[in-house]
């Protein structure tokens, strides 16, 4: 049985122009300890379908199925969600700033976390947030306990925030882009920072992210979302490889290159659907380069494809069709940049970033 | 803190001198003669004479304009023309009526307009939304004395006719004489001005919990599995007060200078009435000693309101 099993979510909410469809059939699974990565454009419906599954889409229409561990997510009710979220599902979001109550001090946050979940006192819940913010590398946590949000950099934020989602030791931590709104060098160390925990706790990781160099970094296998639908699965290796979808292709192709001076970057001409008006046929095909006639009004269906193992695209361009442009440079110089050049940069460098005077 | 707190106190000294000068020259500015009309029709010259004398208003009006100034900064605040009194004796028979009355009225606008603004904000566009902002729109669109007259008559008067004495139509009893008296005596003029005020705090709470609830500290709340009411009241109201707490200071800081309308209609002898007196008599010290007063009021709420905003919000630093 999988960590978590997702079937067929459908995510829709009203609005003035009518239904929005946001999610349209997402399924996906995470193993115990594995990383899933999620990637696709702003507005795909990364967000959302995690987000739903343990119920913080408020005002959505949500259905299918959503296993964890063998309960069903989406029909347990809000009180046994609550339960769950926090305690067995911890999650980490894209501002780490907006996402830190402002006005209560960093401490009193991880506190009411551990302290929801479990009968222990203020004192040994307070023990227990100076651990965790020692682990995530915070330099003199004991002191550091007693600040406000504002009184941390970017960086020490989402730190607190990992170590708050990490204080019950869930089994499943759902990252919403948690490295976007971080200096290059941060996200290096946060991504660095959430493997080296990974590895200690056996947590599993569903990272959400539109930069292929984080889940080059972290995914063990990736879904590409386009339009609140799947449009490809595949390790991650088959997918930077062997990618079968073209939008895959265009995510891909759209990656700074090093030795790409002068050039100018790839685009995927066009802009995302609106999720009111999908576009019918394959919701890609008005930005897509291999578009064929049946592409403008059956939908093509997920299917098997050549490129590894469990490689499955959504796309009526033939199955043995993967791989049709490999360029490995884009890939490494992503990947350096985030790096510095180094392929690691050990966690207790947090201690040199600096606290806004 | 202590220069913030040293340099506001000066601001507030040099409004109250300003306020001071202004009321000071309107009231030598504008036509009258104050001596004549306490002299009556009937007086001789002489007669009037004699009392501008003994009121000090034959002197040449800067030497008027020193003494009170020095005198005000040595706490007397001058006697009224009308009854002899010092005007602070005066203040501080009126201060206890209005102050209970903004209390017991501030308690209740706050309770039932913060209150009815998280329920609106928690089910926006909801029947108990739409209910909340009716009833705002209601009572706010109603003149104070129409509202405090609608009470009377249903609550006092009808009542009355029916022999049921729940409700005095007019008075004040101390609330160091007897509580129970005191409280009877204020429950509609309580009333009359909390539901006139709560229509703002409804709004005012309504909208700043719905800019809140969206923000993602309050998704993280969620994601970490708190109760809806912890998430709504510890989290969501405690950031959503801030501008609350403003309009608060404000409101309170203005009412305790004399709910003039309301102490009229209930026949509360409080500061608004002092004001309404003094103001048909142009009795100078008395306006005067009030006008200080109430914004003194103002001042000192605005300064609490800042204090208080720090504490709030561990962002705001007073400097």
């Amino acid at each position: 049985m999988s960590l978590l099993e997702v079937e067929d979510l459908q995510v829709s909410f009203s609005t003035p122009d009518g239904i929005l469809r946001a999610v349209r059939g997402m399924s996906f699974s995470v193993e115990q300890g594995e990383t899933l990565g999620i990637v696709g454009e702003s507005g795909s419906g990364k967000s959302v379908s995690t987000q739903s599954i343990v119920g913080l889409t408020e005002g959505a229409r949500v259905s299918g199925q959503a296993r964890f561990e063998g309960r069903d997510l989406l029909t347990m009710g809000d009180r046994g969600l609550r339960r769950i979220r926090g305690a067995e599902i911890g999650m980490i979001f894209q501002d780490p700033l907006s996402s830190l109550h402002p006005h209560y001090r960093v401490g009193w946050q991880i506190v009411e976390m551990i302290r929801a979940h479990e009968p222990v006192s203020k004192k040994q819940a307070r023990l227990r947030a100076i651990e965790l913010l020692g682990l995530v590398g915070i330099p003199a946590p004991e002191s550091r306990v007693h600040d406000y949000p504002h009184q941390f950099s970017g960086g020490m934020r989402q730190r607190a925030m990992i170590a708050m989602a990490l204080a019950l030791n869930p089994k499943l931590l759902i990252a919403d882009e948690p490295t976007t709104a971080l200096d290059v060098t941060v996200q290096a160390q946060i991504i660095t920072l959430i493997k080296r925990l990974q590895q200690e706790f056996g947590t599993a990781v569903i990272m959400i992210t539109h930069d292929l160099g984080v889940i080059a970094d972290i995914a063990d296998r990736v879904v590409v979302m386009y339009a609140g639908k799947p449009m490809e699965y595949a390790d991650k290796r088959t997918l930077y490889h062997q990618p079968h979808h073209p939008y895959t292709e265009g995510l891909i192709g759209s990656l700074p290159q090093t030795g790409g001076r002068g050039r100018p970057l790839k685009s995927i001409p066009g802009m995302p659907p609106s999720m009111v008006q999908v576009p019918r046929g394959c919701a890609f095909h008005p930005r897509c380069g291999y578009v064929m006639d049946r592409c403008l009004d059956a939908e093509p269906p997920i299917r098997e494809v050549h490129g590894g193992i469990d490689h499955r695209s959504a796309c009526w361009l033939p199955p043995e069709a993967v791989g049709r442009r490999t360029d490995d440079s884009a890939l490494a110089a992503q990947s350096a940049r985030r790096h510095g050049g180094d392929a690691v940069i050990e966690p207790a460098s947090a201690a040199q970033e600096s606290t806004p005077a | 803190m202590l220069r913030f707190l040293v340099r506001r106190i000066l601001f507030g000294a040099v409004v109250l001198w300003l306020v001071a000068t202004a009321v000071f020259a309107m009231y030598f500015i504008a036509p009258h003669d104050v001596a004549r009309t306490l002299a009556g029709r009937q007086a001789s010259a002489e007669t009037v004479a004699a009392i501008r004398h003994n009121l000090g208003l034959d002197r040449p009006l800067l030497v008027q304009y020193g003494s009170f100034l020095w005198k005000a900064l040595h706490g007397n605040l001058g006697y009224s023309y009308t009854n002899s009194q010092p005007v602070t004796t005066l203040i501080g028979q009126g201060l206890p009526v209005t102050a209970s009355l903004v209390a017991g009225g501030a308690i209740l606008w706050l309770v039932i307009g913060v209150s009815t603004g998280v329920l609106a904000s928690t089910h926006p566009r909801s029947v108990m939304d739409r209910s909340a902002t009716a009833f705002s729109l209601f009572f706010y669109s109603m003149p104070t004395f129409l509202l405090g007259e609608v009470l009377l008559l249903v609550l006092f008067f009808r009542l009355h006719l029916s022999g049921i004495d729940w409700f005095p139509g007019a008075g004040y009893v101390a609330l160091t004489e007897n509580p129970m008296e005191w409280a009877r005596h204020l429950l509609l003029p309580w009333l009359t001005i909390a539901l006139v005020t709560a229509a703002t705090y409804v709004r005012l709470t309504r909208g700043s919990m719905l800019d809140v609830l969206g923000e993602d500290y309050i998704r993280t709340a969620r994601a970490k599995g708190l109760s809806r009411r912890r998430v709504i009241y510890r989290h969501g109201l405690r950031a959503a007060l801030t501008p609350v707490v403003t309009q608060f200071g404000i409101d309170v800081g203005t009412l305790l200078g004399g709910a003039i309308v309301t102490e009229n209609v209930f026949g509360l002898p409080g500061l608004g009435e002092l004001v309404m007196t003094a103001l048909s008599k142009q009795d100078l010290p008395t306006i005067i000693g009030l006008v200080l007063l109430a914004s003194a009021f103002v001042v000192v709420a605005n300064l609490v309101v800042d204090i208080l905003y720090s504490v709030l919000d561990a962002r705001v630093r007073l400097s």
